[in-house]
Formats: C-alpha cells, structure tokens, sequence
C-alpha cells in the first residue's frame, strides 16, 4: 500500500528495480548501445546536450539510455553529473564565420555569397511514414559529393552591418555570466540571457517564440541566416598566457533580421535576434533568436506588453530542470498543509451554513 | 500515384468540408471562415491552408503551378509541386498561362490572370489586426462592427514617426468596402493586382484554420488616407537578366563587397520577357 | 424639450449586494448632472449602466427617446463613438499608451471615417491646444506627460468628435488638488462652451459644486435625494446628504 512514506525504502527499491526492468524491456530483443543512441538519436542526444548545457555526446547517449529516452530526466542527469565537474576559465567567443558548413540557408536573399547549402533536413520531406525503416539492413541512398568551400562564407548579419543596415553588437569587456555559478539578478544582461535561453527549454522557447508572432510581443522576423558545422573551441590557459585549441564542437547558429527600429530623427536599422545553441538544435536556434530579440525590448525602448518581452517571465520560467522539479514536487507529500486547508474550509463552510439558517 | 491515398491526399468528406468553408469565404468577401484544417504531411508555416484548399478544389484536368516567392524553382515551391504530383498524378506546369491552378507563396504573378484560373494563397496569420489588437475574441468583434479605426491609427502613427506609411508587405486591404483583409505577406507591390481581378483568389490558413476570399473582379483597395495615398514599392532598377523595369525585382548578392544584382522574382515572367527579346 | 437621456426602475444585484436598486435618471441637453455618493454607493455601477457597459437586470435606458440596448451592440458601440464619450478616472483605461497624443486623439476622428492625414492632425493640434498641451508634443506618448496632462489628453481624445453626452467616472481622481482645480475649470468651460451634457461621478463635494447644474445623491444603490446643486449642497434634506455635506465642511 502506497499509505507511510516512512517505511517506504522496500517500496523505492522495489520501483527500482521495476524502473531498470522497464527501460529494458523485452529482453528477447537486443539490448540498445550508448553507440547506437549516439549515432542513430543524434537529435534527442544534440538536446539533451543542449539542456544538459555539457557537450558530450557519449554521456548524452547513456543519460538518454537511462532516462528511457525522456530527454528532460536525461538533461537533468547531465546536468547533475556536470555540475561535480572542475570549472578551468571560459573559452574564446566562437568563430561563427569560421565554421566548417554542414548547412546554412538565408531566407533574406535568393542567393548570395556561399550559397544556401540544404544539408540533412526534414524540411521538404513529405510526413508520410517511411514503412521501409521498418525493415533493417538496408543501406542508405548515397549522399552527392558536395564540393568543399574554397573560403570562409560570409555572415549575411555583417553583410548588412557593412552597408549600416544592421545595428552591431557592442563587444562586452567583462567576463560573460555564468549562471551555473552565480545566480540570475535582474536587469539581466545579454550575456546572461543568452545563456539562460541556450539552456532554456526548447518547448518553452518554442511557445514564447511563436507568441511573438502571433501578436504577443511586436515581432517582424527573417531568419537572416542559419547555419550549423564544427567550430574550434579557443582557451586560454592562464599558465600560457596564449589561447590554444582544445577541440572542435557542432553548433547551430540562427541570425534573425527584425524589422527597422528608428524614427524621424534616427535612421531606421535592422536589429538582431541572436541564437546559438549545440549540435543541430535549429528549431531552438529560432525560437532563442526570437525571444532574445523580444528580450531586448527595453534596451530598444519597446513597449514591454507580451510575456516574451518580459525578462523576469522568460528567464525564471525557461530552466526545463528547475520546472520540471517544481512542478512534479507537487506530488510529494503535503499532508500536513492540506490538513490545515482541510481545516479552514471545515470552519468557513460551517460559518457560512450557519448564518443561512 | 501514391496507393493508400485517396485522390489528392484529403478524403471526400473533407474535401466537402473545405469546399463548404471556400463557397461561406466567396459568399462574404474578405470575412474569414473558420474550418477543421487537417494535420498535413508538411510542417505548419509550409503552406497547409493552401495545400488543402487546392486539395479540395482539384480535379484529375487541372493543371498546377506553384511559386513561392515568385518563382517555381524554390525548394518549398518545388516539394509541394512534389507532393500534387505524387498523390493527385495532375499536369504541372510552370507557366502562368497554362495553369488553372496556381497556388503561391508571397507573390502574385506579373502576367494577369484569367476568369479560368484560381490562385490560392498561403496565409501564415490571416487576422489583419494582430498586432493591434492579439485577442481573437475582440478582432471577430472588431470586424462585426467595422471598427476599423485602430488599424488606421497605426498608419496614421507611422506617418507621424517616420514620415511615411511603413508597411512593405501584408499591407492590409478593403475587400468590397466592408471587410479588413490581410493579402498575406505579398509585397505591397502585389496589391493593386487584387483589385478586380478577374481570377477567383482564395486564401488558406492552415494552423490558424480560417479560410477567405475574394471572387472575381471584387474591390480591394490598399488602406491609405487622402493626402498619403498608397504607394507600391519596388527596387528602382531593371531585371538584370530580362531587363524589364515594370516588375518586381529580388536582390542578389554577389560578392561580399557590396555587389548585388536584381532579377526577377516572377522567374516564369522573366523567361517570357528573355524569349520576347530574343 | 425632452431627456436626452432617460433611465428608469433600474436595478441590479451582485450576489447579494444589491448595487443599483429601482434607480431613475435622466439628463437634459447642455446639462452638467453629478451623481455623489461614497465608495459602494453604487455611483460607478449606474454610469457603467447607462453607458450601457453593463446591462441592468430590470429597467431600461433611452437616449433620444430609443432604447440603447434595442439596436445590439453594432449601435450601442457606433453611439460610443459619435454621440457619447467616456472619461475614465485613470487615464490609463481611455488611453492607449502606446500610441502619440495626435494618434490617440485622431483614432477617434478615423473610426468616424476621417481619411485626410493632415486634416486629422490639424484637429489633434487644435484640440492639444484646447486642453492646454503644447501642440508641439503631439507625437510624444502619453507615459511623458505628467498625470493632469494625460487626464487631459483624454478629455480631447473624447471630446473631439464632439459628442453630446459625456460620461466621466471621478477624472480628477488621481489628481494633485491644484492640478485637480485647473481640471475643473478646463472641463466647466468646455461644458459651456460646446454645450456638452456630462454626467459626472464624483465623491468629491466641492467638484460637484463647481461643475454640476444638479446633484443626485446615492447610497445603497438607492438615490435618496436630488435637486439643483445648490439646494441639494445649502439645504440638504436627506439625513445622509446631510452627513456627506458637513463631512466636507469640517475637513
């Protein structure tokens, strides 16, 4: 019986072993690799990477193992597992421009230098269900040879900002936020938002996003550019006193182009929603780059009138880990609050009856 | 074709309920019909209200074209064409002339349409007030009382801050005096060829489920006032490859030097003006 | 000559509190009627009534002799937005915050089918002046203005379609006293000089002294005395006009 948390250790250990018996289901059937999560779920492992605000696909592949394939409860055991890590400095900003392309589209211009490069998409699939898959074995359609970019392509975002279409980003002198180790203040700067945001929910974000465009926040979005491909990670030893490269991480970057913001006075300028997050996450790329942008309402003296724009609202509310931990508390005992409850509305219900009759 | 699919992916029944929802749409010009948009097998924002309208109005003699941005070699353009191709086994075409069907993205073409030909829009938010007023409830409201003057208020306003009416595209229209419509975001350029226009042009929304119309050679007038009448936009230079200076242009970048070309977007009006030239 | 608007048996019930009950009023051309009472007298419940923000459960509310409630909402909101104004106690709620002053003025003037920009903002310069903002502000939004400023940005907002019944719920509620004067006597002049019939409710004496041609005094949602404002103030007959008058007098 469920009645006595206390004396409930027989019980945790028996939903224990119910839960590994769960995750593995038939055992007729083969058991699942880490290897196979992380190369056959590359996209539930580039999330959980995301959430899990670690890259490591290997750990991100067995947190998804033991989570049964929850890609929050697998974002949570990264997270869990990350925060024992030693922190050694942060890395060198990440050279976008630099990226070694897998894709990259803009949806400003037709063409333009560098091209649009599709890469593996869903997008103009159809959604019918391939029974084919249902089948193993077979090998996959070979993948056209793609000639390999001569030059760095051009950021369509410094395109604009040439001709003085596009307002540049100030380069920050301080040291970046951490919010892993010093908690959200209010006003948050850009930094702090963007980090939260890159760890944020990608339904949230994806929610908020859409409300933007949908009249709540006054948004008149383009995707300037997407792109996603490795780029080296830079650090700075403190012993050296040089940066060095330490590896080369997948990210997707989404660029968005909103519309002119000026008046008489001041010539009208494209302002930029800015999204980053790791591995091919370009559905949460978009929605960052929206609510960043919706975020910047004060700064751009925006009226703040759509929960996008706030940043309390956006900020405290976008941490999957945290929500997920509040919202499923509430099936934690609260005997003893509700037996107050209980009380209270005993002797208001009584009071009222009472005064009726 | 496709087995297992009926003809042009909608069943019957369906399609009966999107004809329905189309004839209610041409009964009251501009006024938007709710319907049961259907969960299509491309994502939402790709074009599903327009994919079902034209799903529901197709038959087995048409002849589809399908543009997005203007032109019919666009990789959306391209997979919705696909699609018709693979589920209703209809002729496509590419020229404005030969299609009775012509389903778009963003533009209308250069070429004027005839009595014979429908040309179905996709329609990302089909509620010209949105950002005015968010609530649905109060802009049925709205519309039922032909309370427009907050819309006019927003131009006015940017007239005032920045000396001219700063919508470029979606600008929104009067269709037969009566109803607020948006043209959905086809550049203002495009607006004019809305009015009286001999085509039946019909307009889906498929997340947001409304359908609406406007039949042939009906009104629709551009939203301006006396002394800042509307003004349609486009790139003051001439197509670069079929050097007509009437159309409307898209921007490419050459290099990243600052070097740019136009050419057409209506990429089978173009071709008609290269072999004119020819 | 006849009401121009004219109220009769109205009552309403929230749960059971009863905030209007079997109330009568009417209103005449060009006349200044104030309606005082305190807090939960039902004074701001009977001007949502009769603007027809809220319908009564019993009796009925004509201006020119129709029934508001007749013709639906399409004509109560036309009449909302020609014949009648609403001055709210917080500027807030009757303007748009978002909008400049010329924009929140001209709305009015373009939901009336006014399409000449010029023309609009012409009127909107001529009506800043009128309240005594500087025309030269109107395309500042209204969070710049002080609170007197954007009462009266409100008040031009309101009156510019001039219309013939205006409905003011405490405008110089959240108001400095000496902002609140000025107020006053901007509205009594423009009361006069557009020959404007207000109703106005207010649970402050003095104000409907200086304004109000007449008084009606509610408590409990029941009108209990009403008169000329001068007698209801010098010779108050009802034991609570009485209360409310020397109330006054002592602070």
């Amino acid at each position: 019986m469920y009645v006595a948390v206390k004396g409930g250790e027989v019980a945790i250990d028996a939903a224990h072993a119910w839960l590994a018996e769960a995750r593995r289901g038939d055992t007729a059937l083969p058991e699942l690799s880490t290897a196979q999560i992380e190369q056959q779920m590359t996209l539930a492992v580039d999330r959980v990477m995301a959430e899990g605000s670690c890259y490591d696909r290997g750990l991100a592949a067995l947190a998804l193992k033991q989570a049964r394939g929850d890609s929050i409860e697998a974002a949570f055991l990264l997270r869990a597992y990350r925060t024992t890590l030693t922190r050694f400095g942060h890395a060198a900003p990440l050279d976008t421009a630099a990226m070694g392309i897998t894709r990259r589209i803009s949806a400003t211009y037709k063409d333009l230098p560098g091209g649009q490069v599709l890469g593996p998409t869903f997008d103009y699939t159809h959604r019918l269900l391939d029974f084919a898959l249902v089948a193993e074995g077979m090998a996959p359609a070979d993948v056209p040879e793609r000639a390999a970019d001569e030059a760095a392509i051009p950021r369509v975002s410094e395109l604009l900002a040439r001709e003085g279409l596009m307002q540049r980003e100030a380069a920050a002198e301080a040291e970046p936020s951490d919010l892993t180790r010093e908690p959200l203040t209010f006003p948050a700067d850009r930094s702090a938002r963007l980090q939260n945001l890159a760890r944020g929910d990608e339904g949230f974000l994806l929610g908020l996003g859409y409300s933007t465009q949908r009249g709540y926040g006054n948004a008149h979005p383009f995707v300037g550019e997407i792109r996603q491909g490795g780029v080296m990670v830079e650090f700075t030893p403190p012993e050296l006193g040089f940066a060095i490269e330490i590896g080369e991480i997948d990210v997707t970057e989404c660029q968005m182009v909103n519309q002119f913001h000026g008046s008489l006075t001041e010539p009208p300028q494209f302002t930029r929603g800015y999204g980053l997050v790791f591995g091919s996450g370009e559905r949460k790329s978009m929605a960052m780059a929206l609510v960043d942008r919706a975020l910047r309402a004060q700064e751009l003296g925006e009226d703040i009138t759509a929960p996008a724009q706030s940043a309390e609202f956006v900020l405290y509310h976008s941490d999957n880990v945290e929500a997920t931990g509040f919202v499923e508390h509430l099936k934690l005992p609260h005997y003893v609050d509700f037996q107050s409850e209980l009380e209270n509305i005993r002797a208001m219900r009584a009071s009222v009856t009472k005064a009726a009759e | 074709m496709e087995a297992g699919y009926n003809f042009a992916y909608l069943d019957e029944a369906t399609k009966r309920m999107i004809r329905r929802a189309i004839l209610k749409a041409v009964a009251i010009p501009g006024h938007q019909i709710p319907f049961g948009a259907r969960e299509m097998p491309l994502p939402y924002g790709w074009g599903t209200g327009g994919i079902q309208v034209t799903a529901s109005i197709i038959g087995p003699e048409d002849t589809l074209k399908v543009i997005d941005q203007g032109a019919d070699d666009t990789t959306n353009a391209i997979s919705i064409r696909r699609f018709f191709a693979r589920v209703a086994d209809v002729a496509t075409t590419e020229r404005t002339a030969e299609a009775t069907i012509i389903q778009t993205r963003h533009r209308i073409p250069e070429a004027p349409l005839r009595e014979d030909q429908i040309l179905v829009y996709q329609v990302p938010m089909p509620e010209p007030l949105f950002r005015l007023e968010p609530r649905i409830a109060e802009t049925k409201r709205m519309h039922a009382l032909a309370d427009y003057g907050l819309m006019h208020t927003k131009l006015y306003e940017d007239i005032a801050r920045l000396g001219r009416i700063g919508t470029a595209y979606n600008y929104p229209v009067m269709v037969n005096d009566r109803y607020l419509m948006s043209p959905s975001p086809i550049p203002a350029f495009d607006n004019p060829k809305m009015d009286r226009m001999p085509a039946l042009q019909l307009f889906g929304a498929g997340r947001e489920k409304r359908i609406y119309a406007v039949p042939p050679y009906t009104p629709v007038r551009s939203l301006d006032f006396e002394d800042h009448p509307f003004r349609a936009i486009r790139a003051p230079h001439a197509c670069t490859l079929c050097g007509s200076a009437a159309s409307y242009l898209d921007e490419v970048v050459t290099n990243d030097q600052g070097g740019r070309v136009y050419v057409c977007s209506d990429t089978d009006f173009c071709r008609a003006e290269q072999e004119k030239a020819a | 000559m006849s009401a121009l608007l004219k109220a009769e048996g109205l009552s309403l019930r929230f749960g059971r509190v009863s905030a209007l009950d079997d109330v009568a009023i009417a209103i005449w051309p060009g006349e200044v009627l104030a309606v005082v009472g305190e807090s939960g007298s039902g004074k701001s419940t009977l001007l949502r009534v009769l603007s027809g923000q809220q319908l009564p459960e019993v009796g009925t509310i004509r201006f020119d002799g129709a029934d508001i409630h007749a013709e639906g909402e399409a004509a109560l909101r036309r009449l909302l937005r020609t014949d009648w104004g609403f001055v709210h106690q917080n500027p807030r709620d009757g303007l748009r915050m978002a909008i400049s002053a010329g924009g929140n003025i001209g709305e009015r003037l373009m939901s009336n089918g006014a399409r000449h920009y010029g023309d609009i903002r012409a009127q909107a310069k001529d009506w800043l002046a009128r309240v005594e903002i500087d025309p030269a502000r109107i395309d500042e939004l209204p969070r710049n203005f002080s609170g007197g400023m954007q009462q009266r940005l409100q008040i031009a907002r309101t009156l510019v379609t001039r219309p013939r019944l205006v409905f003011m719920d405490e405008p110089t509620g959240g108001l400095d006293v000496s902002v609140q004067a000025k107020l006053l006597d901007m509205l009594r002049a423009l009361a006069r000089d557009l020959g404007l019939a207000i109703i106005i409710v207010t649970h402050d004496i003095a104000a409907a002294r200086l304004l109000a041609h007449r008084i009606v005094v509610m408590r409990h949602g029941q009108v209990v005395e009403e008169g000329l404002t001068d007698r209801v103030l010098d010779d108050p007959q009802h034991p609570y006009t009485q209360l409310l008058v020397s109330s006054v007098l002592a602070a």
